[in-house]
């Protein structure tokens, strides 16, 4: 049978490269990067070289690159850390209603500590528009976070205007670019950021490493206690083979960036194109060019995402929906509800996030299988007649 | 798979899907916000439901515990059906994951709203909204939350 990923979004395949330049430092070289002997030197050169490969990526000094432990942590150490190390800036975070789990939970963890909280309203296409940011900035706003792309429905925000209209109101600037690192250009200078958080295993790394940006002069502290690792900002032994990993798929990914960007949205565009044409009562959500190269999301009518997930999944297409039965909770995606999408469109989205290696024979497989799918959920649902 | 076989058979496959020409009793639960509806319809003569079809709107587990009800169902006593519950639905299943216990299990709710329609002369469509998360009328749907978290 086919097998068909197309859930790069959640994570990709581990590049055989990067398994490859990986592999000498769980069997070889295994020092404690902190170490003084040999060993441990050879690591530390290892990890400093893997700094360097990603910097370059975010096109960032290597020494402003913490290594953390993914995305979630980078999120909550730059959110966290930056409002209790600068009380004296104000006790105000602003943020957005479309961010992922890892900044927007962690922001209403600040909230109930005692800190002020305003989550911007976003349009429909799910961008944060500039005006909302000016008008919810305050003289003791500390920090604004908003992400770069959204996860699910692949919107690219406007980071650059809404970092300088923050810098404007003296407030600093995160971006959570978990979802963009690798995939589109991500420089830190351009875009005017003083933190940005990304993810190894969205761009062929290993899971289990992330880094967090922090621009020179920005005060952040350390979210783990312990050793002084990492400039004292992330106590605890290195996970070495996962940062030489993160640094391959970096500078792999950004070999590809140019080559790949354009032939990811055209398969994104014919996906799209197809299954509007096809199925009826069908929406695309998020930003109809404003969006990430390789993503296609849809809302189907009358029809329920998990139901449609595990029809694709019998034909080996794997995708993911944020309705309400794929999560834990009862609600379908906040994403979905803050674009203004009633529950019950929502419960019938259906994500499709293609990476590298899928071909035009992926996209028109799906279009072959997905609408008799859709049109047979419909015909089993009492609802739309 | 988080599914047991059964569910799975009964999801790609379901059974009685469809609708009757003069159903005898009708019933409906849920509500779409909520991401699941179970229409059931029910032909019944001598006491015995003859036929029986459903629609539903829902994840995996709801449609599966709606063909599943049916196939249960079908040419027994309405006191028999009547003693068919959520509960044993699901474990005809073979069991459900726990956080789909409450909200995608109504299908034993919809077959008693159709023979409460029937008994009362049948024909119109009884609909109510029964389910886990009626956002604007449903006072019950903070507390399922927690308690289906809490078994989950």
């Amino acid at each position: 049978m086919k097998s068909i990923y197309l859930d790069h979004s959640a994570t990709t395949p581990l590049d055989p490269e990067v398994l490859e330049a990986m592999m000498p430092y769980f069997t070889d070289i295994y020092g404690n990067s902190s170490s003084v002997h040999s060993q441990g030197q050879q690591a530390a050169r290892a990890l400093e070289e893997a700094r360097e490969k990603v910097a370059a990526l975010l096109g960032a000094k290597p020494t402003e690159l913490i290594f953390t432990s993914g995305g979630t942590e980078a999120n909550n150490q730059a959110i966290i850390t930056y409002m209790l190390n600068n009380r004296g800036k104000g006790n105000h975070i602003i943020t957005s209603a479309v961010e992922h789990h890892a900044v927007l939970h962690t922001c209403q963890f600040l909230a109930k500590q005692g800190f002020e909280l305003t989550v911007l309203p976003v349009n429909s296409y799910g961008e944060v528009e500039p005006d909302t940011i000016r008008e919810a900035l305050r003289p003791d706003t500390a920090l604004v976070s908003i992400m770069h792309a959204n996860n699910e429905i692949g919107t690219i925000e406007p980071i650059k205007e809404l970092a300088a209209i923050a810098h404007e109101a003296g407030a600093v600037f995160h971006t959570d670019a978990v979802q963009t690192a690798g995939k589109i250009p991500v420089n830190v200078n351009d875009l005017g950021v003083d933190l940005l958080s990304a993810s190894s295993h969205k761009l062929y790394g290993p899971k289990g490493i992330g880094c967090l940006y922090v621009r020179k002069g920005i005060r952040i502290g350390s979210l783990l206690h312990g050793g002084g690792h990492e400039r004292n900002l992330r106590a605890g032994t290195v996970n070495v083979p996962g940062a030489v990993g993160f640094g391959k798929a970096a500078e792999l990914a950004m070999q590809r960036l140019c080559s790949q960007e354009a032939p990811l949205a055209d398969l994104a565009k014919r996906l799209i194109d197809g299954l509007l044409a096809t199925i009826p009562n069908t929406r695309l959500t998020g930003h109809p060019e404003r969006r990430l190269p390789g993503s296609v999301s849809v809302c189907f009518d009358y029809v329920e995402g998990e139901s449609i997930l595990l029809m694709l999944d019998h034909y080996g297409i794997m995708a993911s929906s944020g309705s309400a039965c794929t999560s834990d909770s009862l609600d379908p995606s906040h994403v979905l509800l803050a674009i203004g999408l009633p529950h019950e469109t929502a419960h019938g989205s259906l994500r499709m996030t293609m990476g590298k290696d899928n071909t035009q024979e992926d996209v028109d497989y799906v279009l072959q299988v997905l609408p008799p799918i859709i049109h047979n959920l419909r015909a089993m649902s009492p609802l739309g007649r | 798979m988080m599914y047991s076989q059964k569910v799975m058979d009964h999801f790609m496959n379901p059974r009685n899907v469809g609708e009757l020409r003069n159903p005898s009793g009708i019933g409906e639960v849920g509500n779409a916000a909520c991401g699941d509806i179970m229409h059931i319809e029910i032909q019944v003569k001598d006491n015995i439901i003859e036929d029986i079809k459903f629609r539903t709107f829902g994840c995996a587990a709801a449609i599966a515990t709606s063909s599943m009800v049916t196939e249960m169902v079908k040419g027994k006593t309405l006191e028999e059906a009547e003693a068919i519950t959520n509960k044993t639905v699901a474990e005809a299943l073979d069991g459900l994951p726990p956080i789909k216990m409450h909200c995608s299990n109504l299908a034993a709710d919809a077959l008693h709203e159709a023979i409460k329609n029937y008994r009362q002369g049948g024909n119109s469509s009884a609909s109510i909204v029964k389910g886990c998360c009626s956002h604007d009328t449903d006072p019950t749907c903070g507390k399922n939350r927690e308690t289906q978290l809490g078994e989950s």
